[in-house]
């Protein structure tokens, strides 16, 4: 990307509190790595739990599992959340592919929107797991 | 009884496979409606004439595309995942205890016995119905998976790990075990057979599987003296005599079984003489060196001495 087109104005986001998400390439992969990172953090802990601990009582457990949880749904939420906000400033027409800041602020904004969704689901079926087994065997 | 081994998740005779069973005309249901519509938008699309309204489509790619299919997936998860308790739940105290070790490429069985003994055979599991049974998993090399499609899910065997299944037949019949974890050259030949009877039948069995080899006709023990001099010992074991080989499979009621090679041939006379001269035509890879030198009549007293052990 040149340093001429990054220094074109933008318009549509000028009014806006928050930086746009033109450079914030890294900003897409938050949702799905947090997802990472809590279905990794489960799944070591049954295993520990399960091979060490104590295989009878599985409350502890579950509620590591839901602290987890309630660290990164929220997490995720909030990217997703903000993510939104970026892809709804303007309307620029669909597909967002432009060349330009804000059709890239709206890419970047879409896709992360999307994906915060899905990680939002697949983090659920994750705790899903947890809840409807409840049993190392 | 069914005499032709069944190796269908679909035939089933467990409660695990009812399950499996069930389970699968769900997700097929379920797999079968989220194409419906996916497809039925999409022929909509083409044939409807005209700019369709943007709102509407709008709302018809989003809930068809993604709202609908996150929930008939996660309805689809909670049912499969509510099975798993139950499945996975290990046979009560006292039930009957087998261990299975893989092999390449048969299998090794340990009867656990009230007594605190076990007895080993090899490539046939008899169980009794209506009662849930516990088995524990092993290899002795590569990893092996353990699966009767028509009792039961399937489980991994890890070299170095102890699994555990629990199968709990509910018809009396004849079925099919096969190794379904890919294991090497002869991995497709590495079957046994299930076989489910009344309790009355198993105990019979069970304690005829726990005594020695029995006493054998003359021909036979010419055939006895052959096993013995030809060094099959050093391999398999034939309990009450001096063969006491652990490298291949027990031999002690040999006669009794329904197949020879993991399920591989029908166990009668003729398959017999052609396994042991012929041993790698009929399974290639296995350890056991075909024995082509024997003389007819040696190879037939050898067949007669080994049908004997029932």
């Amino acid at each position: 990307m040149s340093e001429s087109v990054n220094q074109q104005p933008v318009p549509l986001h000028e009014h806006g509190q928050r930086r746009p998400m033109k450079k914030r390439l890294w900003w897409i992969a938050i949702s799905p790595s947090v997802w990472a990172i809590h279905f990794l953090a489960c799944y070591i802990t049954a295993a520990v739990w399960c091979e060490k601990i104590g295989e009878g009582n599985l409350r502890p457990l579950q509620i590591s599992v839901g602290i987890y949880t309630a660290i990164a749904l929220p997490v995720i939420i909030w990217v997703g959340y903000s993510s939104y906000r970026n892809f709804r400033r303007g309307d620029p027409p669909v597909p967002y592919d432009f060349d330009d800041p804000t059709d890239r602020t709206h890419f970047f904004g879409f896709t992360a929107f999307l994906l915060s969704s899905l990680s939002v689901v697949a983090t659920l079926f994750t705790v899903l797991v947890f809840v409807l087994v409840g049993s190392c065997d | 009884m069914n005499f032709v081994p069944s190796q269908s998740a679909l035939d089933h005779a467990g409660v695990g496979a009812e399950s499996i069973a069930g389970l699968f005309w769900v997700m097929l249901i379920g797999g079968c409606l989220i194409w419906l519509i996916v497809v039925g938008l999409a022929v909509y699309a083409i044939v409807v004439p005209g700019q369709h309204d943007q709102k509407r489509t709008r709302m018809l790619v989003i809930g068809g595309g993604a709202v609908f299919p996150t929930i008939v997936l996660t309805a689809l998860l909670t049912y499969g995942l509510a099975m798993l308790p139950d499945l996975q739940r290990p046979a009560p105290e006292g039930s009957q205890v087998i261990e299975v070790a893989g092999v390449r490429w048969w299998w090794r069985i340990h009867y656990r016995m009230p007594d605190g003994n076990r007895v080993e055979t090899a490539n046939e599991i008899h169980l009794p119905v209506n009662e849930p049974v516990e088995f524990k998993l092993k290899s002795e090399d590569v990893i092996h998976a353990f699966w009767v499609p028509s009792l039961g899910g399937k489980v991994d065997m890890m070299p170095g790990r102890e699994n555990r299944l629990k199968l709990h037949p509910t018809r009396v019949g004849v079925y099919r075990g096969v190794c379904a974890e890919y294991c090497g050259e002869a991995h497709t030949q590495m079957a046994f057979d299930v076989i489910v009877e009344s309790r009355e039948d198993y105990d019979e069995w069970l304690r005829q599987q726990a005594s020695l080899a029995v006493a054998i006709s003359d021909e036979a023990e010419a055939g006895r003296k052959i096993f013995a001099g030809s060094g099959c010992g050093a391999c398999h074991s034939i309990r009450g005599t001096s063969a006491d080989g652990v490298v291949g499979p027990d031999l002690t009621h040999f006669g009794s079984r329904r197949s020879i090679g993991a399920s591989v041939l029908p166990n009668n006379a003729d398959n017999l003489t052609r396994w042991i001269a012929e041993t790698h035509r009929v399974k290639s890879g296995v350890e056991m060196p075909a024995f082509e030198t024997l003389a007819e009549d040696e190879l037939r007293a050898l067949v007669r001495y080994l049908g004997e052990l029932k």
